[in-house]
C-alpha cells in the first residue's frame, strides 16, 4: 500500500491501482462515463480529468497510476472548469429528451450535469441524428442520437462478452457504433449493454415505456435459472416484475446477468399464469377452490396409495423448486411412504446414487475460477448453459490460463482455448479416459485400475488435442476438471465422473460439477433424492399417482415421450406449478397454482454450496400460492405429521440443521445464511459404472442441448427470449460427411424417428459436430416426441 | 527542392547540383558518390558501438523535425536495451498538416538518406524490423520509397548481414490510406496493429511500449535523414551548420502566397524575410498580412511581428506561435481570415478521430461557429464562445489535435479579432470576394520548385 | 473466390511484413488490393478480408470507415474517383475556384458520382504537397499538381 493525498485527505492506495480505482476504494467518487471497473481503460469521456501536483496538465483519474505521496485535486477551479466544458460537451449533440428517455432518472448524464454542469445552453447549432439501429428484440438502438461514445458497449462486446459484435465506424463527429452490416448482437449476455450505457442509448426492449425509474420499488432476489444464482433485483410496478437488474457480487455474477437472467421475468406476468386451482370434471379442468381442490387431491392421493400401496406414488420436482419446496415435497413422499422422488428430471445414469461420499458440487467456490492455471470442461454447452461460468473462463484464458473442452459439440465458446475437442456421446468417456491416459504418460504415473477405467469401449485416439489438454495439466498448480450439464444428463454420467475422479487425483486437479440447475446443490441438501425408483423410473415402470412439481414432463425429462406416455396413463397426477402448460390438459387432474420465485420467499443453493434466501418481491398472483403453503397444506389434509410450518424460514431452519454452516453471516445476498457442508465429489470404493453401450456401427447419436431459453418453465415464457437467435426452433444438425452418408443435403427437411416418437425438422449441415451424431435440441416442443437425450436415432428426408 | 547558397546543404546536398542526371539523384548510386551510405559504413568498419552513435546523435542536438522538437539522441536513449523481444523502429512520413510537404519530396528525391538513417538508427537501438509509415496522399514518394528500399537491399545496405557485419534490419513500407491524425505517433501504431487510428493514452509511452506492446521509437523522415551527416561528419559539424542552440539546418516548406512555393533547407535561425526572399517573395508583389510559421497548429502571426523573426524554435515560440514542422504558410493583403480559420477549423473537425469528447465535439462546434460567422450569419457573443470553445478543447483531449484545432483558433482572434467582428456586425467581409479569388490564381511561375 | 489469385497473393505478401501472429497488421493494404479488384469494399468483401486476417467484420468495417481512401458504397466509386485538396495552402492558390469548376463541368457536387458513373468528385484534405498547390489525386494512385482553371478540362479529358 501506498500514501496519497486526496483534497487534503490522506488516502491508503494498492500500488500499481489508477487514481479513480483508489478514490473509489476510499469512498470518494470521481466523475465518469467512459470508465467501468470491469472494462479497460478508454479515458476518452475526459469526465474524470483531475489535478495532480506537479503534472502540466489535468490527467485522466481512469489512467493514472497511483505513485508515492501523489497530491490530488478533484475540486479545484482547473478540475471544476473542465468538468463543465466536456459536460458541455457531450450535452451540445445530446438530445434533451430525459422526460420521454427510458434513462430519465437514474442517467449518469442527467446526474453529473446536474452535479457539475452548466446551467445553460450556449449552442445554437443544430444536434447531430443518429440513425437508429436494430441489435436484437432485447436490447434497442433506437434513441443513438443519444450517444456519448464512452464506446463501453464496444469494449463490453470484446472483453466479455467475447467477440466484437458491436464497433464505433466513421471518424469524428460522424461516428458512430453499430454492428456489422445490421446484424444484431448475438450475445447471450447482450443485456449487460443496457447497464453499461451511461446514458439512454442503449436500452431494455422489453421494459421500454412501461414504467419510469422513481415508480419501481426494487426488491433483491436470486436469479432461479442457472447453477449460479446470480444476484438480482426484482423491480417491481403495481405488483408485477417490470425489469431485472443485477445486484453486485463480485464472488458470484459481479455486475453481470446472462440474458436469461435478465429477462425471463417476462415468463413471470405470460397469460399462462394460473390464478385457480383446476381439477379435471367431466375429463375436463375447471376452475375451483381452493379448498375443494386441496381435499380432491389429498383423498385422492390417500385412496390411490391405501388401494396400490405407497410404491404406486412417485414425485418429481423440478430443480429449479426451492430449497424449502424439495424438502417439503420429499418429506410428503417419504411420509406416505414412497421412496419414489426426484428432482434430477434430465439424468439417464444414476448408477452414482449411493456411491457419493457427499454432495456433489463445483468443488471451489465460483470465485477460485479466477486462480486456476488449467481448467478441462467436459461435455457442456458452455456458453449456453451457464453464460456466466463462460464468462469467468474467458477471462481466465485472456489472462493466460489454460482452458480445454472436451464436449459433443464444438461451439463457439467464444473463449481462447488451449485445446478444443468435440467426441460422440458414447465416446465421451474413451475421450476423457485418453486424456487421462496422456498425461499419466507424460508425468510417469500408471493409472490405477479402477472399474471405470479399462473395460470402457474401444479405446479413444490420442490426438494432438487430447494430448495438448494432457499437457496443459502438467506442472499446473492449481487445476481444475469440471462436468458439464452435458456430461450429468449423460447415460455415461458415473463412468465419466469415475473417470474425471481418477484424473483430478492423479493430477491434483479439483473435480467439479457446474450444475444443471439453480437448485442442484439444494436437491440433495433437502434430500429429494430416490430410496426407490429415480426419475427416470418412475416413468419407465409406470406409477398410479404422480405428483409433480414446477416441472414440464413433456419438455423437462429425459426421455420426454416416455414421462408423457406414463403420465397419460396413470390414475391420478396432482402438478403444483404457476403455469398452465400446453401438455396439462392431457394428464393433469388437480393442478394447484403456485407462486414462482418472485411470489414467494425460499433459498436456493448454488453450485459452490452457497445458501442464498430470498423474500417475495409481489403478492401471489390471482390466488396462487407459495409452494411451501400448499405442501403443508397437503401434508395435513393427508394426515401427516410435521407439516405445521410458520414461514419458509423455519422449514430452512429445519433442512440446514445438520449441515453445519460456516460464517453464518451475510454471506450471499439478502439473508444469506452461509455455505452447506458435506460438498464432497468423491466416489466410493465399491462404485460400479454402468456397463458401456456402444452403438450399432453406423447408428446415428443423438446430441441433446437444452436452448438457454428453454431450459426451464418461467424462462421458455418470456417473450422477447423467444424472439432471439438462440430460440430458434431446433433443427438436425449434422456434420458434412453424415449429411452426405444419408444423402441429404443442407436445409432439406428430415423426419428423425427415435423411439417411440418422431419428428420433422430442418437438417442442416454442421462441422463442429462429429460424425454420425444428429444435434436435436431437447426441452422444445418440436422434439418432446423423441426419446431419450442421448439415444440413437434414424434419419430419413421427410 | 531549393537550397540556400550560403550553406552547405545536409538533406538536400547535390540533389540539383547541375548534374546531367537530376532525374536519377535519388538512385543509389548516385546517392553513394556523394558520399551517401558512408556512415553506415564508417559504423560497420570501425564497430562503433549503438551507444556511440546514440552519443553522438545527443551531442549533435539534433531535435526531432516532425514538430515537437524532441531531442533525438535522448528519444533513442529510452530504448531499453536489454529488452528480451523484438523492437520496432518507425519512420513517421504520414505527413498532412495542412502547410507541411517536406517529407514528400524527401522521400522523392532523397530517400536513400532516409534508409541509411533507418538502418544507423535500427542499428543503434538494436531493432530488426523497422516500418516506414507513408502519408497515403503521396503515392508516387511511396513508390519511389519501395524502389530506393529495393536498391539498398541488393546493395547490402538493409537486411541480413548488412555489409557483413552480422547485423540485420528489415524495413518495410506501411501505407496509411488517408487519416491525419495516422500522423500522431500513438495513432499510428494503432494504424500499424490494422486498426483505427485512435491516439493512445499516454504514457505509456512508446519506448515502454509501442507496436504490438514492444518497446519502439518513431522518428520523422527528415530526422533520420539527418542522422547520417550527423554520424559520418561528426556532432561539431552538424551543429556548426545552425545558429548556436539551433544545431543543424532544417527543411522549410513555404507555401500558401508566395511565387515560388517549396522546400528550403536553410540553417536554423535564418531570418524570416530572407525566407521569404527564397521563395520568390510574395505573390505578385503584394503586401504580407500574416503568416502561420509552423503548419496550422500553429498560431498565425501578423506580417509586422514575422518580418522581425528568425526560423528556429525558440524565435518563433518567444512570439507566441511555433517553429513545429517548419510548414510555412504565407497569406498575402488578399486573404479574409475568417474564411482561412473556416478552412483550418474544416480540416481539424473532419480530421478528428472522434474519440475523446472535447476534440470530437469541439472541433465541430468551432468550425460551426467559424462558418456561420464566415457566411455571414454570425452572431454577437460568437466569438466570445467560440475563444472559450477553444479554451475548453485545450490541454483536455487525448492527443494535440485537438490542442493544435484549438491554438489555430486562438492565434486567429488574438491578431484578427477586428475582421471577425466586422464580418459578424456587417455580416460580410473586409476584402471584397473577388479581391480574394484573385489573390488565390497562380500566377505563371518563374521556377518549379519540386519534381 | 471472393478475389482473384493475384490479389489473393498481394495479400499473402503484405502479411508477411508483420511478424507471425500479426496479420491484422496487413488489413488496410489488404483492403486497398480488395478495392483496387472491385472497385469498392461490400460489406461481403469486409466479411472475406476478415476471414482472411482472422478478425471481427465490426473491425475490418470499423477500418473501412476511419480512412478516407476506403470506398464502402457501390453509389460513391465511380470508375474514376477525383479527390481535390481543400486545405488551406491550396486553397490560397485557387482549390475554391477548381472546386467550382469541376462541379461545373461535372454536374455534381463533392461526395457525388456522374449519372454515367464515370466519376466521382470527392472533398479531400491535405495531402503533403502544398508546394504543389493546388492538387488533387486520381483514384489515390497518381497526383495532380498545380491545377488552373484552364487545365482542367484537359484533366478531365485525360482521366475521363
Amino acid at each position: 500500500m501506498i500514501s496519497i493525498e486526496i483534497d487534503g485527505r490522506k488516502v491508503l492506495a494498492r500500488e500499481g491501482a489508477t487514481l479513480i480505482d483508489a478514490a473509489r476504494d476510499a469512498g470518494i467518487s470521481i466523475p465518469h462515463f467512459c470508465y467501468h471497473k470491469k472494462l479497460s481503460v478508454a479515458a476518452n469521456c475526459r469526465m474524470c480529468l483531475v489535478e495532480v501536483e506537479k503534472m502540466p496538465k489535468l490527467v485522466p483519474a481512469c489512467a493514472t497510476r497511483v505513485a508515492d505521496g501523489m497530491k490530488v485535486f478533484l475540486h479545484s477551479e482547473l478540475v471544476l472548469g473542465a468538468q463543465k466544458a466536456i459536460l458541455e460537451f457531450l450535452l451540445i449533440n445530446h438530445p434533451l429528451d430525459c422526460p420521454v428517455c427510458d434513462q430519465g432518472g437514474e442517467c449518469r448524464l442527467q446526474d453529473l450535469s446536474m452535479r457539475c454542469g452548466g446551467t445553460r445552453s450556449r449552442t445554437r447549432e443544430a444536434k447531430r441524428v443518429v440513425s437508429p439501429k436494430d441489435i436484437g428484440p432485447l436490447v434497442s438502438m433506437r434513441e443513438m442520437s443519444r450517444c456519448i461514445h464512452c464506446t463501453r458497449c464496444v469494449r463490453f462486446c470484446r472483453e466479455i462478452a467475447g467477440l466484437a459484435e458491436l464497433g464505433m465506424i466513421g471518424r469524428g463527429g460522424d461516428s458512430e457504433i453499430a454492428g456489422f452490416a445490421g446484424r444484431g448482437v448475438d450475445s447471450e449476455l447482450s443485456g449487460n449493454l443496457i447497464d453499461v450505457c451511461p446514458v439512454g442509448a442503449l436500452t431494455s426492449k422489453p421494459f421500454r415505456f412501461r414504467a419510469r425509474a422513481w415508480e419501481l420499488s426494487r426488491r433483491p432476489s436470486i436469479s432461479p435459472h442457472d447453477s449460479f444464482g446470480a444476484n438480482v433485483a426484482l423491480d417491481v410496478k403495481d405488483d408485477r416484475v417490470v425489469r431485472v437488474v443485477p445486484r453486485e457480487n463480485e464472488e458470484i455474477n459481479e455486475c453481470w446477468l446472462s440474458d436469461r437472467d435478465r429477462f425471463s421475468y417476462e415468463g413471470l406476468n405470460s397469460p399462462d399464469r394460473l390464478k385457480k386451482p383446476l381439477i379435471r370434471i367431466d375429463g375436463a379442468l375447471r376452475e375451483v377452490e381452493w379448498n375443494s381442490a386441496l381435499d380432491y387431491a389429498a383423498h385422492a392421493i390417500k385412496s390411490l396409495v391405501e388401494t396400490h400401496g405407497a410404491d404406486a406414488l412417485a414425485s418429481l420436482a423440478s430443480p429449479n423448486s426451492t430449497l424449502e419446496e424439495l424438502y417439503l415435497l420429499q418429506k410428503l413422499t417419504h411420509a406416505l411412504g414412497s421412496g419414489n422422488v426426484d428432482f434430477r428430471p434430465r439424468r439417464r445414469d444414476f448408477s452414482t446414487d449411493g456411491h457419493r461420499s457427499g454432495i456433489p458440487w463445483l468443488g471451489m467456490r465460483i470465485a477460485e475460477v479466477d486462480e486456476l492455471d488449467a481448467a478441462l470442461v467436459v461435455g457442456s454447452f458452455l456458453r449456453k448453459d451457464h453464460p456466466l461460468f463462460a464468462l469467468r473462463l474467458r477471462r481466465l484464458a485472456k489472462r493466460g490460463g489454460r482452458v480445454s473442452v472436451l464436449s459433443l459439440a464444438d461451439d463457439d465458446a467464444r473463449i481462447d482455448f488451449h485445446a478444443r475437442l468435440a467426441a460422440r456421446p458414447s465416446e465421451l468417456p474413451a475421450a476423457l479416459e485418453a486424456i487421462f491416459r496422456a498425461f499419466a504418460r507424460i508425468v510417469g504415473e500408471t493409472p490405477p485400475e479402477t472399474r471405470a477405467l479399462s473395460d470402457a469401449t474401444a479405446p479413444y485416439p490420442e490426438t494432438d488435442a487430447i494430448r495438448a489438454i494432457a499437457e496443459s495439466f502438467v506442472g499446473a498448480k492449481k487445476s481444475a476438471i469440471f462436468l458439464g450439464a452435458a456430461a450429468e444428463h449423460s447415460p455415461n454420467a458415473g463412468r465419466i465422473h469415475a473417470i474425471a475422479g481418477a484424473f483430478a487425483r492423479v493430477s491434483g486437479a479439483r473435480l467439479g460439477f457446474i450444475g444443471d440447475a439453480a437448485n442442484g446443490v439444494g436437491g440433495y441438501v433437502a434430500g429429494a433424492l430416490p430410496t426407490g425408483l429415480n426419475a427416470f423410473e418412475m416413468f419407465a415402470r409406470p406409477r398410479k399417482v404422480y405428483l409433480l412439481h414446477g416441472v414440464e414432463p413433456e419438455l423437462d425429462c429425459h426421455n420426454p415421450a416416455q414421462a408423457v406416455f406414463a403420465l397419460r396413463h396413470t390414475e391420478l397426477v396432482v402438478v403444483i406449478t404457476p403455469f398452465a402448460g400446453e401438455a396439462i390438459p392431457e394428464y393433469a387432474d388437480v393442478v394447484l397454482p403456485a407462486a414462482p420465485f418472485s411470489e414467494t420467499s425460499g433459498s436456493f443453493v448454488n453450485t459452490e454450496g452457497r445458501v442464498q434466501t430470498f423474500e417475495g418481491a409481489c403478492r401471489p398472483l390471482g390466488s396462487s400460492r407459495p409452494a411451501w403453503k400448499i405442501f403443508c397444506a397437503l401434508g395435513r389434509l393427508l394426515g401427516l405429521p410435521g407439516f405445521d410450518y410458520a414461514s419458509s424460514a423455519t422449514v430452512r431452519d429445519e433442512i440446514l440443521a445438520p449441515h453445519t454452516l460456516e460464517g453464518r453471516e451475510g454471506v450471499g445476498g439478502i439473508g444469506g445464511i452461509g455455505w452447506v457442508e458435506g460438498l464432497d465429489n468423491a466416489l466410493d470404493e465399491a462404485f460400479t459404472p454402468l456397463e458401456a453401450k456402444t452403438p450399432a456401427a453406423g447408428a446415428l447419436e443423438r446430441v441433446s442441448d437444452v436452448p438457454i431459453h428453454f431450459s426451464d418453465a418461467i424462462v421458455r415464457r418470456a417473450s422477447a427470449l423467444r424472439e432471439t437467435k438462440d430460440a430458434a426452433p431446433p433443427e438436425a444438425r449434422m456434420h458434412p460427411k453424415t449429411l452426405e452418408d444419408l444423402k441429404i443435403s443442407d436445409g432439406e427437411r428430415v423426419r428423425v424417428r427415435q423411439a417411440p416418437g418422431k419428428a420433422t425438422l430442418t437438417a442442416r449441415i454442421d462441422a463442429t459436430l462429429p460424425e454420425a451424431c444428429v444435434r436435436v435440441a431437447a426441452a422444445h416442443p418440436l422434439t418432446a416426441a423423441l426419446g431419450d437425450m442421448f439415444g440413437t436415432l434414424e434419419v430419413e428426408r421427410a | 527542392m531549393a537550397i540556400l547558397g550560403a550553406i552547405d546543404p545536409i538533406l538536400t546536398k547535390d540533389l540539383d547540383a547541375g548534374t546531367s542526371d537530376v532525374s536519377d539523384a535519388w538512385r543509389c548510386r548516385a546517392y553513394v558518390e556523394r558520399g551517401g551510405y558512408s556512415a553506415l559504413k564508417k559504423i560497420i568498419s570501425e564497430k562503433i558501438p549503438p551507444a556511440r552513435v546514440i552519443d553522438e546523435l545527443k551531442k549533435s542536438a539534433l531535435r526531432g523535425r516532425g514538430g515537437a522538437g524532441f531531442p533525438t539522441g535522448l528519444k533513442w536513449s529510452f530504448m531499453p536495451s536489454d529488452y528480451d523481444g523484438d523492437k520496432y523502429l518507425i519512420c513517421n512520413s504520414d505527413e498532412g498538416e495542412p502547410g507541411s510537404f517536406k517529407d514528400r519530396d524527401l522521400l522523392l528525391l532523397n530517400p536513400h538518406a532516409v534508409i541509411e538513417g533507418m538502418v544507423i538508427g535500427a542499428y543503434a537501438m538494436g531493432v530488426k524490423r523497422a516500418y516506414n509509415y507513408i502519408h497515403g496522399e503521396i503515392p508516387e514518394a511511396c513508390a519511389r520509397f519501395l524502389e530506393a528500399l529495393d536498391e539498398a537491399r541488393a546493395a547490402g545496405f538493409v537486411g541480413n548481414d548488412i555489409l557483413g557485419s552480422g547485423f540485420c534490419v528489415e524495413i518495410f513500407a506501411h501505407r496509411g490510406r488517408g487519416a491525419y491524425v495516422c500522423g500522431e505517433e500513438t495513432a499510428m501504431l494503432e494504424s500499424l496493429e490494422g486498426k483505427k487510428g485512435q491516439p493512445r493514452n499516454k504514457p505509456p509511452f512508446p519506448a515502454a511500449s509501442g507496436l504490438y506492446g514492444a518497446p519502439t521509437t518513431i522518428n520523422n523522415t527528415e530526422t533520420f535523414a539527418a542522422v547520417p551527416f550527423v554520424v559520418s561528419m561528426g556532432a561539431d559539424a552538424y551543429l556548426a551548420a545552425g545558429t548556436p542552440g539551433n544545431g543543424g539546418t532544417k527543411l522549410f516548406s513555404v507555401s500558401g502566397h508566395v511565387e515560388r512555393p517549396g522546400n528550403y533547407e536553410v540553417p536554423l535561425g535564418t531570418p524570416f524575410g530572407a525566407l521569404l526572399e527564397l521563395a520568390g517573395g510574395v505573390r505578385a508583389s503584394r503586401a504580407l498580412k500574416a503568416c502561420i510559421p509552423g503548419g496550422t497548429s500553429a498560431a498565425v502571426l501578423p506580417a509586422e511581428v514575422m518580418m522581425n523573426l528568425t526560423m528556429d524554435y525558440d524565435s518563433i515560440s518567444r512570439a507566441g506561435s511555433m517553429l513545429g514542422s517548419g510548414a510555412v504558410i504565407v497569406l498575402d493583403e488578399t486573404t479574409c481570415m475568417v474564411g482561412a480559420l473556416e478552412a483550418i477549423t474544416y480540416f481539424y473537425q473532419r480530421e478528428s478521430c472522434g474519440q475523446c469528447s472535447p476534440c470530437r465535439e469541439g472541433t465541430r462546434w468551432m468550425h460551426r461557429i467559424v462558418r456561420r460567422i464566415e457566411n455571414g450569419e454570425g452572431r454577437s457573443g460568437d466569438l466570445e464562445t467560440l475563444e472559450d470553445v477553444a479554451r475548453n478543447i485545450s490541454g483536455r483531449s487525448i492527443c494535440a489535435l485537438g490542442d493544435a484545432a484549438s491554438a489555430a483558433v486562438q492565434g486567429f482572434l488574438k491578431h484578427f479579432r477586428g475582421e471577425f467582428a466586422h464580418h459578424i456586425e456587417r455580416g460580410q467581409c473586409l476584402v471584397p470576394r473577388e479581391v480574394q479569388r484573385e489573390g488565390c490564381r497562380l500566377r505563371e511561375r518563374s521556377s518549379k520548385a519540386t519534381s | 473466390m471472393m478475389l482473384a489469385r493475384e490479389s489473393l497473393e498481394k495479400i499473402d505478401r503484405e502479411i508477411a511484413k508483420y511478424p507471425e501472429g500479426r496479420k491484422q497488421s496487413a488489413v488496410m493494404e489488404a483492403l486497398a488490393v480488395a478495392q483496387d479488384e472491385k472497385g469498392f469494399l461490400s460489406d461481403e468483401m469486409i466479411e472475406f478480408v476478415a476471414g482472411l486476417l482472422g478478425m471481427a467484420p465490426i473491425s475490418v468495417r470499423e477500418v473501412v470507415s476511419f480512412y478516407a481512401m476506403y470506398k464502402h458504397e457501390a453509389a460513391s466509386s465511380g470508375k474514376t474517383r477525383l479527390t481535390l485538396c481543400r486545405s488551406l495552402p491550396c486553397r490560397l492558390s485557387g482549390a475554391d475556384e477548381i472546386a467550382e469548376t469541376l462541379k461545373e463541368k461535372l454536374g455534381i457536387d463533392f461526395g457525388e458520382t456522374t449519372p454515367d458513373g464515370r466519376m466521382t468528385l470527392v472533398e479531400g484534405e491535405c495531402m503533403g504537397a502544398c508546394g504543389d498547390a493546388p492538387v488533387a489525386l486520381i483514384d489515390d494512385k497518381r497526383m495532380c499538381c498545380r491545377l488552373t482553371r484552364e487545365g482542367v478540362d484537359a484533366l478531365l479529358r485525360e482521366i475521363g
